[in-house]
């Protein structure tokens, strides 16, 4: 044990420096060398769960084109040359962080299926809306509806929609992203547009209103341009 | 067989759970069914691992005023090499688990066994110390999950044992794991001092 003592590095500032500096190197060099190695795998993961996703929410297509309308990310599906439906990616921030999903629309503008990309959520709670939204039971189910015909909203909001036992916001938060799904499937097909109506942030709606505000200011000075000509 | 005593060591006398009572906050926030529990024990486990072996090896090239830092490095590189190769090729589970990965750095357990056990100890031992205090963990995190997930939701591993109707949410929830963990501490003092 004495002898261990001995052998320590001394405290002084040039060894306190140099053995840190080069520790952390160490671990640099380490964690570039992985990420270099799992930075492949991460991509080909991600892009898998993509394609199952669209594969689930979908039925019946053989070709995809993506398209970006409102910011969120639309494969809009066609068998043959006729358009069978699309799945739409769309994100809204819920209780413990950002909620990503796919939600797949026929071509009449019905839910088919979602599925869940991305959430933090409370594990337990929040998280339930991976299959709670496509059970049937009471009003929980949102597969076969249509966000322009029924509302989408949890039932404490007016809505027609069960929210999850304890997970309120988590609920809101992802009904506003299926509402805000449709919009982008909506904008595309030529179908009116849906409230919607935010989950734990506001910054959404308030987005959606700032859009909403640009497109009307769009239109006069669209006006005034082909007066000026 | 002083190796088998350092794995016990971990696992019944000082377990960190139920014993030391260290790294509470991800025994009471992961705990809510006893998959996360486990995920979160064996993830924090081969952490406990890697850092006791490192730490034990550079102990005496770490001048002492600067060994907490120098600790905390190793041991968040290995948190961020395990939850880049997970996400890599694990995705099912770091998708449950990614929010809690990174919280293994700040777990007074693998620092504790670091500055208690490893900077005095070598390789090999530390290496069995983290071993059994790692599995000590995953066992007192899957316990605790589970009871809670049972009384919770009638469920076991996600394998329905009463209906669902008849859970007590309070259970998945804070307070639940407050109540749970506070009953089982009391259960194995009451059984250590029999």
């Amino acid at each position: 044990m004495k002898g261990d003592k001995n052998m320590k590095l001394e405290s002084n500032f040039k060894n306190m420096v140099l053995v840190l500096t080069i520790i952390s190197l160490i671990a640099a060099g380490v964690l570039g060398a992985v990420y270099t190695v799992t930075e492949e795998p991460i991509a080909i993961a991600k892009a898998e769960k993509q394609q199952a996703a669209i594969q689930q929410v979908l039925n019946g297509f053989d070709r995809l084109e993506d398209e970006t309308v409102n910011g969120l990310l639309v494969h809009k599906a066609y068998q043959g040359d006729a358009f069978v439906g699309a799945a739409v990616e769309s994100e809204t921030n819920g209780f413990g962080g950002k909620i990503k999903i796919m939600v797949g629309f026929d071509k009449e503008g019905n839910i088919i299926d979602y599925a869940i990309l991305q959430q933090a959520e409370t594990p337990g709670l929040g998280t339930k809306m991976v299959d709670w939204f496509k059970t049937d039971k009471n009003n929980q189910n949102i597969k076969g509806k249509n966000p322009e015909k029924n509302k989408l909203t949890v039932t404490k909001d007016g809505g027609e929609v069960d929210a999850i036992t304890a997970a309120t916001i988590s609920s809101r938060a992802f009904l506003a992203a299926v509402n805000l799904a449709y919009n982008a499937y909506a904008a595309n097909s030529g179908a009116p547009a849906v409230n919607v109506v935010s989950g734990a942030t506001q910054h959404i709606a308030t987005d959606s209103v700032a859009s909403a505000v640009a497109d009307t200011v769009q239109v006069p000075t669209d006006s005034i341009n082909a007066l000026n000509e | 067989m002083k190796s088998l005593k350092v794995i016990l060591n971990g696992l019944v006398t000082e377990n960190p759970t139920f014993v030391l009572l260290l790294g509470m906050c991800p025994t009471l926030g992961t705990t809510s069914s006893a998959i996360n529990g486990m995920s979160m024990g064996l993830a924090t486990t081969f952490v406990l691992i890697c850092s006791n072996v490192v730490i034990s090896l550079i102990k005496n090239l770490v001048p002492d005023k600067v060994r907490i830092p120098a600790y905390v490095v190793v041991i968040a590189a290995f948190v961020s090499v395990l939850q880049m190769c997970m996400e890599a090729y694990v995705p099912a589970i770091y998708e449950t688990l990614g929010l809690f990965i990174p919280l293994i750095v700040v777990n007074c357990i693998v620092l504790g066994r670091a500055e208690a056990f490893a900077a005095k100890n070598n390789a090999w031992y530390s290496a069995l110390d983290g071993v059994g205090i790692g599995l000590g963990f995953t066992f007192a995190l899957t316990l605790l999950g589970a009871i809670r997930e049972l009384l919770g939701t009638g469920k076991v591993f996600s394998m329905t044992v009463f209906s669902e109707n008849y859970g007590a949410l309070v259970f998945v929830l804070a307070p639940g794991a407050f109540i749970a963990l506070g009953y089982l501490i009391a259960i194995v003092n009451k059984i250590r001092k029999a």
